[in-house]
Formats: structure tokens, C-alpha cells, sequence
């Protein structure tokens, strides 16, 4: 049996400051029929690059430079632009990472949907129409008899992503590409659109070739693996092989990330004044209300998680903390002091006391400023510090970041790697010298490797300056690794609250047991037993909406 | 009807043509240029060199005088901007050498004209042969400067209808046309950018206040307006020209500040709710830090590109205002009021080419400007990267 896919010594270059340097550094990689295949690494690995080329095809800025790609007998490289387009939608599908900035928002699902099969002749249009109605049936999409003729953004972020794997289907490719498809998506979401996409491929005896960073994912959905680093290519086996001896150092630095815990802390003495207290709080945007009634205390020196899936209030109640989104009613006190609830009221002192390291560190540094400024300003602006006096301290904040001041004090952000990035917020909410910082989702944006780096910073930092931490996160790996105390919110309220051992273990509220049952876990079988365990049919939304 | 076939046949040869082409380029080199080449990318092929024949044959007629000058500087400039990169790649310090390094020739272009026409401004009494407002006994003589044409060798471009020299005018009107554009460029921009900014910042009822009156403003064609806020300064002045002058720069900055308002205040309000902006806000910063520090740097790629357009837009504004006779007042010498003053020649043009070119050279000082600051803003914005990332 020949290969469906076979590339072969595959080169690939990217262009940056008018050099072309090397981003895929001859790989090799065959798939066969029906075969699903795991692309994993960090970023910047050429997961994605890897990827494309397998369809022919490279974005702008990249070229291949050597090698070649096989597909079913046909030399994609050097195929003619009328055979490429004869191929693509029809032959070798595309799920991107982000379904909500694929769609097009402008035209309904299904219309996007009978796109390919109608112009590649596969299908007339109702014909089409009533297939995808039955590929929504069959990725267990709500309503499939109806959902196709609504406009992307009536639907939610997961049924999008299942909405595209079918338009992927449309015309049984044999060979589908999907970049991350669940990425972007909540953990309890996930689990629908791994077993959707898993069922479908079996169905159809497609091959598939999935990218991820995340190894759990993975481990489920591919029968081979292979780990990839900065355009090479580390090992290949298959999944089970992998999981269990992985050979190459760097596989098994990946494996052993989700191994990071702290120890227990012992348990806050009695009567003691926490640092961050939230009481009552009930917060409004307008008129819709998002948080009810929320309650928790932050001590010196411990790290809070607070949980829960996009949209159940986390980042709002950090908002309250800081101000920014005065609450209804309730309060927030610090060291006991009710504080104002607007940020403008607050003295500068207590502005200082509470400092927020964002998500997104793209969008948290000012791309214009050097780092010597953006940490240098707090310090000035708290401390009064000017000078040398200014930059030795900024010298030994970075220092504490473990960045080298020398090579960092006069760098853009946009030449900082994404956890470089992520290392300047902290070290500019170090520089206030504050006691509690508000961690928003700041590992949710980075690899593994990186992320792990980030947490056990943080970690480090809370010892020796006895910070308190507010963590918010959906990610549960992460709250096992740096929590003391954990939080967990669902739809503004607080459901469930108390130490990590006792969170971890059962018996849990159902959410939490939803949540928890949904981390992927390295283990191949996992989502199969998970499946069985919940019921076949009642997976997903239907389970969401007992609670 | 006849002319109609004539372009349908055209077409329909230069699309043979493009087809040949492209089936020759086929047999002849296999690869995938000429394979994945879509029939419409031959036939733009075609398309152009059927154009430059035009073109040829156009510049071989002898009526076709303008045309020529038209081709004849396109190259003259282009040679020019070649060589004065050139030059400035080998003499300065090394940090303009690299500038001139990295340039394009249209920046390189841009650059030259620009430095020509602030040479030509501040010099301007030093390099004029005679004065702005000196008048000569002979009026109406013909650019060129050749007798047999009506031209005069004293008066290279000739002499307008009152029998000031037109080179001395064009060379004053650089300092009175372009210095007050920029002047009143710049305070549009300080106007309108800041308190855009502030309205993007603060928000609220002062966004919504300042918001309403740039739109009442805006509702009023801007010229009129101009025309008539003039109108009634030129009462207020009294016979002061200066004065006038003054006011006709701030009603101008105050009219154009609107369009600078609106593009600051959409710019800031997409800078305003990323998160270094909230971090700052709850660092405690103030007012000023915050536009100033952390939201004009990242403002600068689209101003600047504003500000190239603005210029020109200005500068024709008050090239319109002293062709209606409300803006820079005679005897000061004045682009708009050069091509106003020598309008009607224009109609000799059919068999009188250079009788027409009298109007058409403070017109062509004002396109030549207007083209090369827009190169070099449109340079800036590349190496300001705000369209490289």
C-alpha cells in the first residue's frame, strides 16, 4: 500500500529583515490512508509551516526551498495551479485554529458549507445542503436540521468548530489538516469537539494530520506521534510507544512539565486578616449582571485559583478587585481597610499595593516603549526613584526575572520571545513592590515548557517576597501546580470553594466534577472511557445543562 | 461608430497577442510562470506594452508638447532622485548613509524636492532675480525666454499681465504658500490631535461635547465655510493684510482640525482599551502621562500619514481661497493667485503651447510638492513599521 502523503527532505524558508532563514530543516513524513498523525512542539516549531506544505501550500513570506510532497502519486510542489485548485477543498480539507476568524461573517454556515462540493462538482447545492445537515447530525451538533442556516456569530465558539470540521468533510477528502482546532476552546467544550472530530474521521476513514501543543489532546486523537523542535524533526513513534518510552531528552522534558507541584502550605492560622478580602460582591455590566454574591479571602503569602470556563465571571471579579468595574453591592478590603470602590478614589499607596500581570503580554507592554521604561516608570512613578538609582533597580528586577539587564534594558517588546514578554509584566508589577498580584490567565498564551518556566518564577517569587496571588485560570493542570486555595465560578457565582487537597479530591459539587473529568489526561483511552463513562449520547452541552 | 470597432478590435488584437505570448512562453521555458499564468496576467502584459507603443508614438508627434515635458520630467526626476541618493549615500555621518541606504528612489524623489523647495523658501531674496511685487514695462511675455517665440532671455518664465516676473514669484510664493500651509498644518494637528485624544481617554460627556461640534463643523462644506468665515475676517482686519493672513491660518487649522479630531480620537480609542493602558490607569498615572507617553508613540504611523495628506490638502485649500481672492492678498506672491491671475491663457493651449504653460507652472510647483510629500510620509510610515509588522 503506498502512502497517501509522503514528503521527503522537506525544506522551508522564511523571509524576515530581507534574509531567508531556515524554518523547516528537512523533514521527512508519511501518512498513510486512514492514519491520523500528531504534530506536536512549541511554537515557532513549524508545526503549522509543516502543516501547509503537506497541502502545497505557504503562506506569504515563506517558500519552500527544497525536498518534496507527495499526495496520491501527485508532486504538489511542482503541480500546476489548475491541479492544486482540482485538489484542495476536495481532496485535502483545512480546519484552522480559530473557526470564529475563519468563517466568513458575512454569509450563513451552510453557504459556506456548499461551497467546495458545489464548485468542485461533487454535489448539487440542495444535495449538499441536506449532506451537511447529516455531518451536523453526526458531530452531534444541537439542532442540525437548523443551525446550518444561522450566521456565524449566532453560534457558540465549540459548535463553530464543529460546524467547520464538517465543511472540512463536505466533500470526504481523503486527508484533512487540523491546526489546533481546539486551542481556543473551554475544557469542557473540548471534549465535544475531540470526540466529534475522532468519530468522524473514523467514520470516513480519513487520514488526518493534527497539530496541537497539547499532549493529552493528542494522545487521543492520533495513532502517531510525531515531536518536532525549532524545523526538526525530534522522534516519531506511535502514540502508545511515545507516551510510555519517549527516547529523546526533549520528549520527555514535554512529558514531565505537568509534573510541577508545590508542596501543601500549612494551614492559615485562626484570626488572621487576609490580605485580599471580597465580600458580597455583585457586579453588572449595564443592566445584565455577571457576578453574584461572591465571597473569598487572598492570605499573605497564598495563591488563590479561581476557575471556571470563559464567561463565568473570573476576570470581572478581578476587574472589582481593581476597581476598574465598581460592584452593585459588597465589598473588597485590603488588610482589613475597605477600600473605595472606584480605582480613581484609591490613594496611590493602595493602587501600588495591588498589581495585575495580563494575559496577553502583546497587548499589556506598550510596543513603543523600551523594557528599561516600562519597568523603569512604576519605580519612578511609586518610589520617586530617578537616575541611576532608577536603573539600578530596574537592573535588579530583571535580575529577578532572570533576564540579563545588559541585553534587555534598551529592547522593544517585539523583540522579546511571548514568555519574555510574559516575564516583563511580572517583573513591572514587582517594580510597585506590591502584595498581591492578579494573575489573569498569564500561562493560557504559552507553550509548555514556557509556561512551566513562568509558574515556577512565580512560585519562587511568592517564597521570597511572601506575594499573595489571585490565579485566574481555566486550566486545571496549572491550578494543581501553583494552588493553595481554589475558587470555582460558573456563571457569576461561586460554586464551590476551599483548600486544593480537598477541591482534588471527592466528593465534588457536579461542576467541578464536570471540570475535572474534562482535563485531558495523558492517558490514550482516556476520552474512550470517558465517553462510556458519561454516556454516548449526552456528551457536552446536554451534560453542561443538567447542572 | 467607427471609433467604437477601432477599440473593440484593439482589444480583441492585444488579447491574441496576450494569448500568443503566453502559449509562446509555454513551448519555450516550462516551469510554472508561464504555466500557472491566469489569461488575464497575459493580457495585462500585452496591455502594457501595446500602452508604452502608444506612448511612443505619442512622444514622436509634434503637437503633443505637454506630453512630452510630461515623459521628459518623469526622467529628468527620476535620474535626478538616482543620483541624489547617491550622493547621499557616500558623503553625511554614517547614521544618513544607512538612511539613504534603505531608501526608495520615491522617498529619495520626495526627499530632493522637498529639500529644493525649503532651499528655494528660506533663500528667497538671495536667489529671485528681481522682487515679488516689481513690475516691469513688459507684461504678457511668453516663457521660454526666446524672442521669436514672444519671450524675453531677461525673464525666463515670462512676465504675467502686470509685468512682474513669474520665476521671482514662483520662488517667493514658496516661502508665503508652503510656509503657511505648514504653519497651519501644524496647529490643525496640535488642535485637533490632542483633543481627539482627549475625547478617546476621558470619554463620557466631553467625548460626546467635542464629538457633536466636530460634526456641526464637518456638515459645512469646508471651503464655503472658509469662504465665508474669510469673508467676515477681512472685515474684522480692516485693511491689516497681515492680520488677514493670520486669520485665514487659524480658520484653516480650526476647519481641517476636525478630520485630524476624528482620526485621533478613533486611533486613540483603539489604543485606550488595550492593557498597558489599563495598567497605567491603575498605576494611578495622569492625564497628560497617558496621552503623551503611552498613547501617541503607538499614534504616530497613521498621524504622520495625515499629516502628509493634510499638508496638501491645506495647501490647496489656501491655493483655492487666494484663487477666489479671500486668501494670501497681493502684491505678496501666491501659488493659488499665480494660477487664478493667468487663468485665460490656458485656453491657448490647442495652438499656443507655451502662452498655456504660464498658469500651469505655479500649478505643476503644487502638484510636484503635493506628490513628493506624500512619498516621503509614505516612506516614513514603512520605517515607522507601522506597516511592516
Amino acid at each position: 500500500m503506498t502512502a497517501l502523503v509522503e514528503i521527503k527532505g522537506l525544506m522551508i524558508e522564511g523571509r524576515s529583515d530581507e534574509t531567508w532563514s531556515p524554518i523547516i530543516k528537512g523533514v521527512n513524513l508519511t501518512l498513510n490512508k486512514g492514519e491520523v498523525l500528531g504534530l506536536i512542539g512549541e511554537s515557532g516549531a513549524g508545526k503549522s509551516t509543516l502543516g501547509l506544505a503537506a497541502m502545497g501550500f505557504c503562506r506569504d513570506g515563506v517558500r519552500i526551498s527544497g525536498g518534496s510532497v507527495m499526495f496520491d502519486g501527485i508532486d504538489l510542489l511542482n503541480a500546476s495551479a489548475a491541479v492544486k485548485r482540482s485538489l484542495l477543498g476536495k481532496r485535502i480539507a483545512y480546519v484552522a485554529q480559530s473557526a470564529a476568524a475563519s468563517f466568513n461573517p458575512a454569509h450563513k454556515i451552510i453557504d459556506q458549507h456548499t461551497e467546495a462540493p458545489v464548485q468542485h462538482g461533487v454535489m448539487s447545492r440542495a444535495d449538499s445542503i441536506k449532506d451537511g445537515i447529516e455531518l451536523y447530525r453526526r458531530l452531534r451538533l444541537p439542532n442540525p436540521d437548523e443551525i446550518g442556516f444561522r450566521y456565524p456569530h449566532q453560534v457558540s465558539g465549540g459548535q463553530l468548530q464543529r460546524a467547520m470540521t464538517a465543511m472540512a468533510m463536505s466533500c470526504r477528502p481523503d486527508l484533512i489538516i487540523f491546526d489546533e482546532p481546539t486551542t481556543a476552546l473551554d475544557v469542557t467544550t473540548q471534549i465535544e469537539v475531540l470526540a466529534a472530530i475522532r468519530d468522524i474521521v473514523a467514520q470516513f476513514d480519513t487520514a488526518a494530520i493534527y497539530i496541537t501543543h497539547d499532549l493529552a489532546v493528542v494522545a487521543q486523537m492520533a495513532d502517531r506521534i510525531k515531536v518536532l523542535l525549532k524545523g526538526d524533526e525530534v522522534e516519531e513513534a506511535d502514540t502508545r510507544t511515545m507516551l510510555s518510552a519517549p527516547k529523546q531528552d526533549y520528549t520527555k522534558s514535554l512529558w514531565a512539565v505537568r509534573s510541577f507541584e508545590r508542596p501543601t502550605k500549612p494551614a492559615v492560622p485562626a484570626g488572621a486578616v487576609p490580605v485580599v478580602s471580597v465580600r458580597g460582591v455583585t457586579a453588572a455590566y449595564g443592566k445584565a449582571v455577571v457576578l453574584h454574591d461572591v465571597s473569598f479571602d487572598i492570605h499573605a503569602g497564598r495563591t488563590v485559583a479561581v476557575v471556571g470556563e470563559s464567561g463565568s465571571g473570573k476576570s470581572t471579579t478581578a476587574r472589582c478587585i481593581t476597581g476598574l468595574l465598581p460592584p452593585k453591592s459588597g465589598t473588597i478590603a485590603f488588610d482589613g481597610v475597605t477600600l473605595p470602590a472606584d480605582y480613581r478614589k484609591r490613594t496611590k499607596d493602595q493602587l501600588r499595593q495591588a498589581q495585575m500581570i495580563y494575559q496577553m503580554a502583546d497587548t499589556a507592554l506598550n510596543p513603543r516603549l523600551r523594557i528599561g521604561d516600562i519597568i523603569g516608570r512604576p519605580v519612578q512613578f511609586y518610589s520617586g526613584l530617578t537616575g541611576a538609582k532608577r536603573r539600578e533597580r530596574v537592573d535588579e528586577l530583571l535580575d529577578q526575572i532572570e533576564l540579563d539587564p545588559r541585553q534587555y534594558f534598551n529592547r522593544l517588546p517585539s523583540e522579546l520571545s511571548g514568555g519574555q514578554k510574559q516575564r516583563i509584566g511580572i517583573a513591572r508589577a514587582l517594580a510597585a513592590e506590591p502584595k498581591f498580584i492578579i494573575c489573569d490567565e498569564v500561562t493560557s498564551a504559552l507553550d509548555q515548557l514556557v509556561a512551566e518556566g513562568i509558574l515556577r518564577l512565580l512560585a519562587r517569587l511568592q517564597d521570597t517576597l511572601n506575594l499573595s496571588y489571585m490565579f485566574i485560570t481555566h486550566d486545571l493542570a496549572t491550578v494543581k501546580a501553583i494552588a493553595d486555595e481554589v475558587v470555582v465560578m460558573k456563571d457569576g457565582h461561586v460554586v464551590e470553594q476551599g483548600p486544593k487537597a480537598e477541591m482534588f479530591s471527592p466528593p465534588h459539587h457536579p461542576y467541578t466534577d464536570l471540570l475535572l473529568s474534562s482535563v485531558p489526561e495523558m492517558d490514550p483511552d482516556w476520552l474512550t472511557n470517558l465517553l462510556s463513562e458519561r454516556g454516548l449520547d449526552n456528551i457536552g452541552d446536554a451534560a453542561v445543562d443538567k447542572m | 461608430m467607427s471609433v467604437w470597432l477601432w477599440i473593440i478590435l484593439t482589444l480583441i488584437v492585444i488579447g491574441a497577442v496576450g494569448w500568443a505570448f503566453r502559449a509562446v512562453g509555454r513551448a519555450i521555458r516550462p516551469g510554472p510562470f508561464f504555466r500557472d499564468m491566469p489569461f488575464g496576467v497575459a493580457y495585462g502584459y500585452a496591455l502594457a506594452v501595446a500602452l508604452l507603443l502608444g506612448g511612443v508614438w505619442l512622444w514622436t508627434l509634434p503637437n503633443a508638447i505637454f506630453f512630452r515635458w510630461a515623459v521628459e520630467g518623469f526622467f529628468g526626476f527620476s535620474i535626478a532622485a538616482y543620483l541624489f541618493r547617491l550622493l547621499g549615500r557616500s558623503v553625511g555621518t554614517a547614521w544618513t548613509r544607512k538612511m539613504f541606504r534603505a531608501m526608495p528612489l520615491t522617498a529619495a524623489f520626495g526627499l530632493m524636492v522637498i529639500l529644493i523647495y525649503a532651499v528655494l523658501a528660506i533663500f528667497a531674496g538671495v536667489i529671485a532675480p528681481h522682487g515679488q511685487s516689481e513690475i516691469f514695462p513688459l507684461a504678457n511675455v511668453v516663457p521660454g525666454g526666446d524672442p521669436a517665440m514672444g519671450g524675453n532671455p531677461d525673464f525666463p518664465l515670462g512676465t504675467d499681465q502686470i509685468g512682474r516676473d513669474i520665476l521671482s514669484r514662483l520662488i517667493y510664493g514658496a516661502q508665503n504658500t508652503v510656509g503657511i500651509a505648514f504653519a497651519t498644518t501644524l496647529i490643525a494637528f496640535f488642535l485637533g490631535g490632542s483633543l481627539g485624544f482627549l475625547a478617546a481617554t476621558l470619554g463620557g460627556w466631553l467625548d460626546q461635547l467635542l464629538s457633536r461640534m466636530v460634526d456641526v463643523l464637518m456638515a459645512i462644506p469646508s471651503l464655503i465655510f472658509a469662504l465665508l468665515l474669510m469673508t467676515i475676517a477681512s472685515v474684522w482686519a480692516g485693511g491689516e493684510k497681515g492680520l488677514l493672513t493670520l486669520y485665514m491660518v487659524l480658520i484653516i487649522a480650526v476647519i481641517d482640525s476636525t478630520r485630524v479630531f476624528r482620526l485621533a480620537r478613533a486611533v486613540g480609542q483603539n489604543i485606550v482599551v488595550m492593557d498597558y493602558i489599563e495598567a497605567a490607569k491603575l498605576r494611578g498615572e495622569g492625564l497628560g502621562y497617558l496621552v503623551f507617553r503611552e498613547i501617541l508613540p503607538n499614534a504616530t504611523a497613521p498621524l504622520l500619514a495625515e499629516f502628509g495628506l493634510r499638508f496638501c490638502f491645506v495647501f490647496l485649500t489656501i491655493a483655492s481661497l487666494s484663487f477666489l481672492g479671500v486668501g494670501i492678498q497681493p502684491p505678496l506672491a501666491d501659488w493659488g493667485t499665480m494660477v487664478r491671475d493667468l487663468a485665460q491663457f490656458i485656453n491657448f493651449a490647442a495652438f499656443a503651447p507655451m502662452v498655456a504653460s504660464a498658469p500651469l507652472l505655479a500649478a505643476g510647483s503644487i502638484a510636484l510638492l503635493t506628490v513628493a510629500v506624500n512619498f516621503v510620509v509614505d516612506w516614513m510610515l514603512h520605517r515607522s513599521s507601522g506597516l511592516k509588522e
